[in-house]
């Protein structure tokens, strides 16, 4: 007994001591990680927000939507040419404010009613196919919208270079400036660290249970002195959190997120109950659409880069963020969508950029393998 | 007798992709009754009920309800004109909570203190589900799942309650308590359409009967005509 205490009293010390150990080359690198974990957060949000197209779809009709990460790419197209249209460029302070509020909104818009259409025009004739067909005709879309994002970004328009090199990348005007929100006030931490160190108790092993949390917190506010928590990652964390909140609501709360919910886990008898299952499957491609079309403002805005390309590349992070999350699982598809984020900032950081998508594969074969169901993945099998 | 029947089948014909199941089904439920429909498996009685409530398609004939067409609603307007569907198999939400399916089922209702009462209505006909109201559908046992699709259906508030199979796979306790509720509504002045295999039980309850062959109407008459009938009694009640 006595000694296991006595381990244990040593165990906090050992974290705040690994976390306060000062050589040079672990400093660094450690800091590094922080950021890396910084930067992957913030791409994993944007990254879930899609996924949940993926997943809600897929929740629904048992489809993956291939179209919807290029979907999100014609989001940014629209969000540029509003950018171009509006003279938004010059827009700064409040105005800016209002110009990012005004992408955000006018893309989900665009991409609520293309993602609607496509499931009018596309899928829903094709309700009783087999899942096969489904399938491939949502491949079909997906090339349909890279083309269509390829031909738009080579228009003869001011902001996508004037029609030279479609497939060029397209510069995205940084409407928020990107400073960092951790100022030098961090300094008071360190005063207040040396404060507690020069009081009695702090060295004294026989009340590590009174100091052993101070000692991590501030071990891990000194450390996060050396983060880089820019603007850009506040308004992605500002537009992606709410959203989540709200769709978690609406989905398990209001009359059209049970009535979601029901289509999914048996459309027949959710027509039974008097569900017109084809206007809640449209309203489920509304709302991933919308979800899509604020990802894209957002993967613009913080990347400060769009190419008719993106929608694909992210597509795919997204889509292994769901089924690592568990496909048909929200929250899933956030905890899946964080870590993608920051399995490709780590993999950017401590191997090689080249070899990201390769770790975003591997991680989706290796679930696809061993836990097909994924983290989150439905535990309750249907009865019947 | 002259009134319109509720429900009113007339001349249907129907099937699955280049099979026909049902030829020239006819059939009649009068408010207030309570008819069966029984028949050997495969004979076409789930095809019959999911044709009336417009999951399957008919390729003829008519059907007609409170007045009205039902041909000529969609399938999610049915529940609202007042028709309800207990299906066979039971086909409750299984990740929804007990409370969440009952609430589906007044999916087309707007009118609050009717669904409460109407909701209170089920908890006294099936007080396990009471009990069970936070847990999720799927974590019933099968006669427990079968009263929560009764109790669903009731939910909509219906002027004519199909129930396909009530006691199917259950456990036989289980059954005589189904059984007492189908009781109990019919008691109520509710009009049921009841298909099951177990024709002893349904025939008794029943005011009248049809017998169905191979997606064929082949007798009709009183529940207790029919269980005094030679051939029934030899094909269904095992005598
Ligand atoms: N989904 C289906 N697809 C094809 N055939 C079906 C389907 N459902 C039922 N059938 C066929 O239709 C006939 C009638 O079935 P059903 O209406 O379920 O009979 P019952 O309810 O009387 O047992 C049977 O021959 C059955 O094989
Ligand atoms: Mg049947």
């Amino acid at each position: 007994m006595h000694a296991i205490a006595h381990l244990a009293t040593l165990t906090p010390l050992a974290v705040a001591a690994a976390l306060q150990a000062e050589p040079a080359t672990a400093e660094a690198a450690s800091g590094v990680l922080g950021q890396q974990i910084v930067t992957g957060l913030s791409n994993g949000m944007i990254i879930a927000l899609i996924a949940i197209g993926y997943t809600m779809v897929y929740g629904i009709i048992e489809l993956i939507n291939f179209a919807h990460g290029d979907l999100c790419t014609l989001g940014a197209f629209f969000a540029l040419m509003l950018v171009g249209a509006l003279g938004m460029e010059a827009w700064s302070g409040v105005a800016g404010m209002a110009g990012v509020v005004l992408l955000l909104a006018g893309a989900a818009a665009f991409c609520a009613l293309f993602n609607w259409s496509i499931d009018r025009v596309v899928y829903r004739p094709l309700r009783s196919a087999p899942k096969l067909t489904l399938l491939v005709s949502a491949i079909g879309c997906s090339f349909v919208l890279v083309n269509l994002a390829l031909f738009w970004g080579g228009l003869p328009m001011e902001v996508f270079g004037g029609g030279v090199a479609a497939a060029a990348p397209k510069d995205f005007p940084a409407m928020v400036p990107d400073s960092s929100l951790l100022p030098d006030a961090w300094d008071s931490w360190v005063s207040a660290e040396a404060f507690l160190r020069s009081s009695p108790s702090w060295n004294d092993p026989s009340v590590w249970w009174l100091t052993w949390a101070p000692r991590v917190a501030l071990a891990v506010l000194v450390k996060s002195r050396e983060l880089n928590f820019t603007t850009s990652d506040l308004l992605v964390w500002c537009v992606t959190l709410p959203l989540m909140v709200a769709l978690t609501g609406l989905v398990r709360c209001t009359r059209l997120g049970k009535a979601m919910r029901a289509v999914a886990q048996n459309p027949t008898a959710a027509s039974l109950m008097g569900i017109d299952v084809d206007r809640v499957i449209g309203a489920a491609f509304l709302i991933g659409g919308a979800l899509g079309g604020f990802a894209s403002v957002i993967y613009a805005l913080y990347n400060n880069t769009i190419s008719f390309q993106m929608g694909y590349r992210t597509g795919m992070d997204a889509f292994t963020a769901a089924v690592l999350g568990g496909i048909g699982s929200m929250p899933g598809a956030v905890v899946g969508g964080l870590l993608i984020g920051v399995a490709r900032a780590i993999s950017d950081g401590y191997i090689e950029a080249r070899w990201t998508n390769s770790v975003v594969f591997a991680i989706l074969i290796a679930t696809l393998v061993f836990r097909p169901s994924g983290l989150l993945g439905a535990k309750l099998r249907d009865k019947v | 007798m002259s009134a319109e029947p509720l429900l009113r089948v007339h001349g249907l014909c129907a099937g699955y992709g280049p099979v026909d199941v049902l030829h020239d089904v006819a059939l009649e439920v009068r408010q207030g009754e309570i008819v069966s429909l029984i028949g050997a498996n495969g004979a076409g009685k789930s095809s019959t009920l999911r044709c009336i409530s417009r999951i399957l398609a008919a390729r003829s004939g008519s059907l007609r309800f409170a007045g009205r067409d039902l041909l000529a609603m969609p399938a999610h307007d049915v529940v609202a004109a007042g028709l309800a569907h207990v299906p066979e198999g039971r086909r409750i939400f299984p990740r929804l909570t007990v409370l969440e399916n009952l609430e589906m089922g007044a999916y087309r209702r707007g009118d609050a203190a009717a669904i409460a009462r109407d909701l209170h209505h089920v908890r006294e006909l099936f007080p396990i589900l009471r009990d069970r109201e936070r847990q999720q559908g799927g974590t019933l046992s099968g006669g427990e799942q079968q009263m929560l699709a009764i109790g669903r259906a009731m939910m909509s508030e219906p002027r004519l309650l199909m129930m396909d199979e009530p006691s199917m796979g259950i456990a036989p306790i289980l059954v005589t308590r189904i059984f007492d509720a189908v009781k109990r509504l019919r008691d109520q002045g509710m009009t049921i359409l009841l298909v099951e295999q177990n024709a002893r039980a349904a025939l008794r309850l029943s005011d009248r009967a049809y017998v169905m062959e191979t997606g064929r109407i082949t007798l009709s008459g009183t529940g207790a005509e029919l269980l005094q009938d030679r051939r029934v009694q030899e094909a269904y009640l095992g005598d």
